[in-house]
């Protein structure tokens, strides 16, 4: 049962992975990023972060992919829907990729410390609670950090994006 | 149940396909999309790994990557806008004023 779902939606995240990197229009593969997110986020539902899986859809499907969209409606993208998928032109780039992804493959599927079939004692009771506590009191100066950063960004960006009055 | 290594497998497969995606895409918008498909790919390895070893901090590590991703998208459109408006292209060969 699990297997079936984890290869449906393995099979569609890499697809519509695929998508985005190939598609010709923006748009596309704006959508297709969407769906990736999707399942995404499914796949960690099948890995009992049901908190991790609400954070995807928000931050990634309701807030980044919004932005994208945005951007790409602001900007004009008909010279970049002309521009053709010259893969012949990055023959280096392309080979160093097939390297590195056989070189991964080859770890994974030789090393038999990714061969745990069974979760290790998945504790029972309130995972989010116990998950909050850990985040706010060990790791509550990288909370802080990550709050800043984005303050920051939030800052930098519209600092970024706005006219220059002169 | 769903053994550790179709994660990596799978999280594997998307980084290849981020990776080509950020090397051989030419259009900017394209190359950030790639980008978040790069993260994603980490963020299913840790959740991952932290399911299999029963350990919270996979999650935790996941969630900064989150927030750090949202951070580093806005600052990455803002330029993005800026460049737009100020050399009206999409291409990374065209950004060449550091002579990168």
């Amino acid at each position: 049962m699990d297997q079936g779902f984890f290869l449906l939606f393995a099979a569609v995240s890499v697809i519509t992975a695929l998508t985005v990197v190939l598609a010709r229009n923006p748009v596309h593969s704006a959508l297709a990023l969407m769906a990736c997110f999707l399942q995404i986020s499914a796949l960690f539902v099948l890995l009992g972060a049901p908190l991790l899986a609400v954070i995807q859809i928000f931050v990634y499907v309701g807030a980044i992919m919004v932005l994208f969209l945005f951007v790409i409606m602001m900007i004009d993208v008909r010279e970049a829907v002309l521009q053709r998928f010259l893969p012949g032109r990055n023959l280096p780039a392309l080979v160093l990729l097939v390297l590195l992804g056989i070189e991964m493959l080859v770890l994974v599927l030789w090393s038999d410390r990714f061969s745990a079939t069974e979760p290790a004692a998945a504790r029972g009771g309130d995972q989010i609670r116990a998950l909050s506590t850990t985040l706010f009191a060990d790791y509550l100066l990288p909370f802080e950090v990550a709050s800043v950063i984005l303050l920051a960004a939030l800052v930098g960006a519209i600092m970024l994006a706005r006219k220059e009055s002169g | 149940m769903v053994p550790l290594w179709w994660y990596v497998l799978l999280g594997v497969v998307l980084f290849v396909i981020g990776a080509a995606g950020v090397l051989v895409r030419r259009n900017i918008l394209i190359v950030l999309m790639s980008l978040e498909l790069l993260l994603n790919s980490v963020n299913i390895n840790f959740i991952a790994f932290g399911r299999y070893y029963a350990d919270f901090r996979g999650q935790i590590f996941a969630i900064f990557v989150i927030a750090t991703t949202a951070a580093e998208v806005a600052v990455a459109l803002g330029i993005l806008v800026a460049l737009v408006r100020n050399k009206s292209t999409l291409k990374v060969d065209d950004v060449t004023v550091m002579k990168g």
